[in-house]
């Protein structure tokens, strides 16, 4: 069991008018793979050098298996980072590198010589082992770091941007093969990340950060169907936000009243913003719909291969629907159309 | 690059050596040499007459493995000044390399106020003449009862050694990675493990290029050694300069090159790491 309690992390850096991280809480239970998700700068992967103990926090704690891993020193922590540009040492070769964490440990050469056979296999690059990692791929490097970084097998992974320096055709062969490892040998993950598709594919869930606080934590599909913030909601591509009154426990918009059933409607303020979709709405040239159908325009018409991208003005408010493949016959810009939000896929968001 | 120019260009470089090695070819003959004056091209007689005023080749007749033996170990005056320079030098080598570790690693790694003003006050030795300062220090030495002593010669020689120590190191830092360390203490290294498996390997070379410096300039000194050492402490070129104002022109040259060949020895040996080709002074961003 490894279950990390990150606990109101807080972390100042001299010359800089805001924390590099803001009272961060988040859990991760054991097993899980969970994405760190936000733009270069926004303090990720001060979190992650914050437990691993390269950086000490300025408030707050960091607790693993219940027991607070601040007073530990990194080598003691059994926390194990991969960083971004791999850091294999150079003047070792393969088979050294990877059981690097082993004799640290004082282990038996044999042990050794036979765990890392092991890894290799593992992560699929037998036969290597005699080579410097000079001579290997970007590909190859950041498996034996992988390799590397799994032997002595930690209770906590964490991968710097494990995939930001690879070829797109590598990218999809090396993340099917962390989350074959991570699945496999159960190991606590935590990757950081900038790009929202790689998170989104490869996380059980994913913490949002943006300027050093956490927007954010859940689920991949909850940051599509029902996102905390606009924010949140923009980061995985949001386009439809409507401004929404809560009067007499009706929503009343510009574009009219809104039936809304949402989970969280006790939660909402008297101002909230109604995001969809853009895949989630519906069109129809007549108004078949029972609730949530509104008259507007057509601005605009894109057609993308897969899917044809309408913009739609209603009432000065500007919706994007996509349908799939060629979407409605016969339709031109500017004719009329009719937009249903269906109530099940409307979600209400405080701010 | 044209030919014809690549050419001239080796040529000048043969030319440049050859500038170099003549007064050294000059020197050996006259270490060899009895009595070789002007207007004679070679000399007229070689002889060994230098090495055994100098006590280091025994007289005619007795230059048997006991002959030398004895000789040497009678301690005669260049044995005695190389042995002094020899300890001087590694002596302030060792020490200068360990003051200028942490301070390089923090100008190579780090950017903060004051920065240049702080590498100018360290660089400032090599401008500032060395009589400029060693005066006003021998009086403080004096005082302090460290003038005429070996600890005294030493202290001073790493005032014009640490420039070149601290400046060389920095070149080594400006480009070092220090997440590698952390990556090994992330791994289970301790600090001490992490220092001698991944930081010594990546700046070994250009310590080795700075200790080069470091003892050079120390073999080397004069003056420094002279008025601080008070005479009480005898170096090479000390001997060397008491040994040219005698006006014998072999034994100048025999002496000579007793001084000279220790330095072109540890160059023969450290010469691949300074050439610009390797990356001794680059960090780990070469390797």
């Amino acid at each position: 069991m490894s279950d990390l309690k990150i606990i109101n992390l807080v972390k100042n850096f001299v010359g800089m008018d805001r924390p590099a991280v803001n009272n961060v809480n988040l859990k991760i239970n054991s097993g899980e793979l969970v994405a760190f998700l936000g733009p270069s700068g926004c303090g990720k992967t001060t979190i992650l050098k914050m437990i691993t103990g390269l950086f000490a926090p300025d408030n707050g704690d960091i607790v693993l298996d219940n027991k607070s891993l601040l007073p530990i020193p990194t080598e003691n922590r059994g926390v194990v980072m991969v960083f971004q540009n791999y850091l294999l040492f150079p003047y070792m070769n393969v088979n050294e590198n990877v059981g690097f964490a082993l004799k640290m440990k004082g282990i038996d050469k044999n042990v050794i010589e036979k765990k890392v056979r092991e890894m290799l296999d593992l992560v699929k690059l037998p036969d290597i082992g005699f080579r410097k990692p000079k001579q290997l791929s970007g590909g190859q490097q950041q498996r034996v770091a992988l390799a590397r970084a799994l032997i002595a097998s930690p209770r906590l992974l964490l991968l710097d941007e494990p995939l930001s320096n690879l070829d797109a055709h590598l990218r999809d062969e090396m993340r099917d093969l962390i989350v074959t490892i991570q699945k496999k040998l159960n190991v606590t993950t935590i990757f950081v990340t900038h790009d929202q598709e790689e998170a989104v594919l490869l996380a059980d869930k994913i913490a949002l950060i943006f300027d050093g606080e956490l927007q954010n934590y859940t689920s991949p599909k909850n940051y599509y169907e029902q996102p905390k913030n606009i924010k949140a909601a923009k980061f995985f591509g949001g386009v439809n936000f409507i401004k929404s009154k809560k009067i007499n426990n009706e929503f009343i918009s510009d574009i009219g009243k809104i039936n809304y059933v949402g989970e969280n409607i006790n939660d909402l303020n008297d101002e909230i913003n109604i995001t969809i979709r853009p895949e989630n709405i519906k069109l129809s040239k007549t108004n078949d719909f029972d609730h949530n159908s509104f008259k507007g325009n057509i601005k605009s018409i894109i057609f993308s291969g897969t899917h044809t991208r309408y913009k739609i003005i209603i009432n000065n408010l500007e919706l994007e629907c996509s349908l799939q493949s060629l979407g409605i016959k016969n339709i031109n810009q500017g004719d009329e159309i009719f937009v249903h939000l269906p109530k099940d896929k409307i979600w209400g968001m405080n701010d | 690059m044209n030919n014809n120019l690549k050419k001239i260009n080796v040529y000048a470089i043969y030319l440049g050596a050859l500038i170099l090695i003549l007064p050294l070819i000059a020197f050996f003959i006259n270490a060899f040499s009895f009595r070789w004056f002007y207007p004679q091209i070679i000399p007229k007689e070689l002889s060994l007459q230098a090495w055994v005023r100098l006590k280091l080749i025994p007289k005619p007749g007795q230059r048997s493995i006991e002959g030398f033996l004895d000789l040497w170990t009678s301690n005669p005056a260049v044995i005695k000044a190389l042995m002094n320079s020899l300890t001087i030098g590694i002596l302030v080598t060792i020490v200068s390399i360990i003051i200028a570790l942490p301070a390089a690693r923090v100008l190579g790694l780090l950017n903060f106020r004051f920065k240049k003003l702080i590498i100018f006050i360290m660089v400032s030795p090599t401008i500032l003449p060395p009589i400029a300062f060693v005066l006003g220090l021998n009086i403080n030495f004096i005082s302090l009862g460290f003038s005429g002593s070996f600890f005294g010669v030493c202290l001073v020689h790493l005032v014009p050694i640490m420039p070149y120590v601290v400046l060389t190191m920095t070149g080594i830092f400006a480009n070092y990675n220090p997440d590698f360390e952390h990556q090994a203490r992330t791994l289970g290294a301790n600090k001490t493990r992490t220092f001698f498996l991944i930081t010594l390997p990546a700046i070994a070379p250009g310590m080795v290029v700075a200790a080069l410096f470091a003892f050079l300039v120390s073999w080397s000194q004069y003056l420094l050694t002279f008025l601080i050492g008070a005479g009480k402490v005898m170096t090479l070129p000390l001997l060397v300069f008491s040994t040219a104002s005698s006006g014998n022109p072999a034994l100048t040259a025999a002496i000579s090159i007793i001084f000279i060949f220790p330095a072109i020895l540890i160059l023969f040996f450290t010469s691949k790491f300074v050439s610009g080709e390797s990356g001794a002074t680059s960090g780990f961003g070469k390797i």
